[in-house]
């Protein structure tokens, strides 16, 4: 259901700001708005403000956030893991936009640079999100190869043509950022499985060595988990990767349109 | 340890926090102008109806449409027109859609900016050769 507001314990205070970093070059420093909520006091969540002296830190948003974790405020929580764009952990929302922390450069983006959880979330604290649903949906599209035929003695051959229809699928590092900065899934999150999901399920349907296809689309033959898609592309917008959602569920919709016919 | 309560946690911000892209405003306008091609048929078939149902009735649309607020329904006239040449336009650009074609992030964003521009200016063009008939 459309809400544009958020409910009363979500609604985002003004915080507090954090003292500049001593002894750093005034030109260095760049302002962070950063979402803050603390469970252990329950309070509203609240954007504070942090400076971040770009001359003692690394070139990403993420060196940025432990700049300020390691030298200003050690009780700012976040995700990540691999910093280099391959885990998908370090996932939020970045000026505005869905991506993660590791690949994004402080100097794309200029003036203050504000930083939230992945939209339409719960908030465990801070910049962590509750993404329990969004992997329960991932599991409801059997993300595994199915098969009728007997296990071959070796493995699954493919073709390198068949290979190639994988490209642009199977680089899913599945961070959330498309699911989450796409409005039909805010709004209907329960019913619409969103981008990422839905990428999966293409990424099983396209697999030559899949034999489940047909089952695969009478899972997704539904007025929410699939057609809920309406083509608004912040999917493909803000992919950290570069895939393209929105395009994989068009795909979808063709099957079913095709095995119909 | 006491477990922390999951029930009460906040929903993080979304449209408050998010930055638009073009493809966003042109779909949230296409809903919006699909409503107001509803809107704009009712006055048109209220229209329709008066001059159906005799001069008498018409003559009292017309009086509405002459009198003082006849400026508010020229203005309701150019953005139904608006509305409907957009969301004929974005319609098109759905079947594309449809087909399979047309999903670049970077070419959707200048082609939602075009079909924006491509609607006001047929309406211009539509209103400005109507001008004489009003």
């Amino acid at each position: 259901m459309v809400q544009l507001t958020l409910p009363k314990n979500s609604k985002v205070a003004k915080g507090k700001t954090w003292p500049k970093p001593e002894g750093s070059d005034p030109k260095a420093l760049r302002t962070f708005r950063i979402y803050r909520y603390d469970p252990d006091t329950g309070e509203n969540p609240r954007w504070d403000t942090y400076y971040v002296d770009t001359s003692k830190c690394g070139p990403m948003i993420l060196d940025a956030l432990f700049f300020i974790k390691n030298e200003i405020d050690s009780t700012l929580a976040f995700r990540r893991s691999c910093r280099e764009g391959i885990c998908g952990s370090c996932s939020m929302n970045i000026g505005g936009r869905n991506t993660i922390a590791c690949t994004k450069g402080i100097d794309e983006h200029k003036g203050a640079i504000s930083i939230a959880p992945l939209p339409h979330q719960p908030v465990i604290k801070d910049l962590v999100s509750d993404l329990t649903h969004f992997f329960a949906q991932l599991n409801s599209i059997q993300p595994w190869l199915q098969t009728e035929t007997p296990t071959p003695q070796g493995e699954w051959r493919q073709s390198p043509e068949d290979r190639q229809q994988l490209d642009g699928l199977y680089e899913c590092i599945l961070c959330a950022c498309c699911s989450t900065g796409c409005p039909s899934y805010w709004w209907n999150s329960e019913k619409f499985l969103g981008p990422a999901a839905l990428l999966q399920a293409y990424r099983w349907i396209a697999d030559s060595r899949d034999e489940a296809t047909g089952e695969r689309l009478d899972a997704l033959e539904d007025p929410f988990k699939l057609y809920r898609c309406h083509t608004i592309m912040n999917c493909a917008n803000v992919c950290p990767k570069g895939l393209n959602p929105a395009k994989a569920i068009a795909h979808i919709k063709e099957l079913m349109v095709e095995r119909q016919t | 340890m006491a477990k922390p309560s999951t029930a009460n946690r906040p929903l993080s911000p979304h449209v408050s926090v998010w930055r638009w892209h073009a493809t966003m405003a042109s779909s949230i306008a296409h809903r919006i102008s699909g409503v107001a091609n509803y809107t704009g048929a009712v006055l048109v078939t209220i229209w329709l109806a008066a001059l159906a149902a005799g001069p008498e009735a018409y003559g009292a649309v017309e009086a509405l449409i002459a009198g003082p607020v006849g400026i508010l329904v020229t203005l309701a006239l150019i953005g139904f027109t608006l509305s409907l040449t957009y969301h004929m336009l974005n319609g098109i650009r759905h079947l594309v859609w449809d087909l399979g074609h047309g999903f670049d992030p970077k070419g959707s964003n200048l082609r939602s900016i075009l079909i924006f521009a491509g609607a006001v200016v047929i309406t211009a063009a539509i209103w400005l050769a109507a001008g004489g008939l009003v």
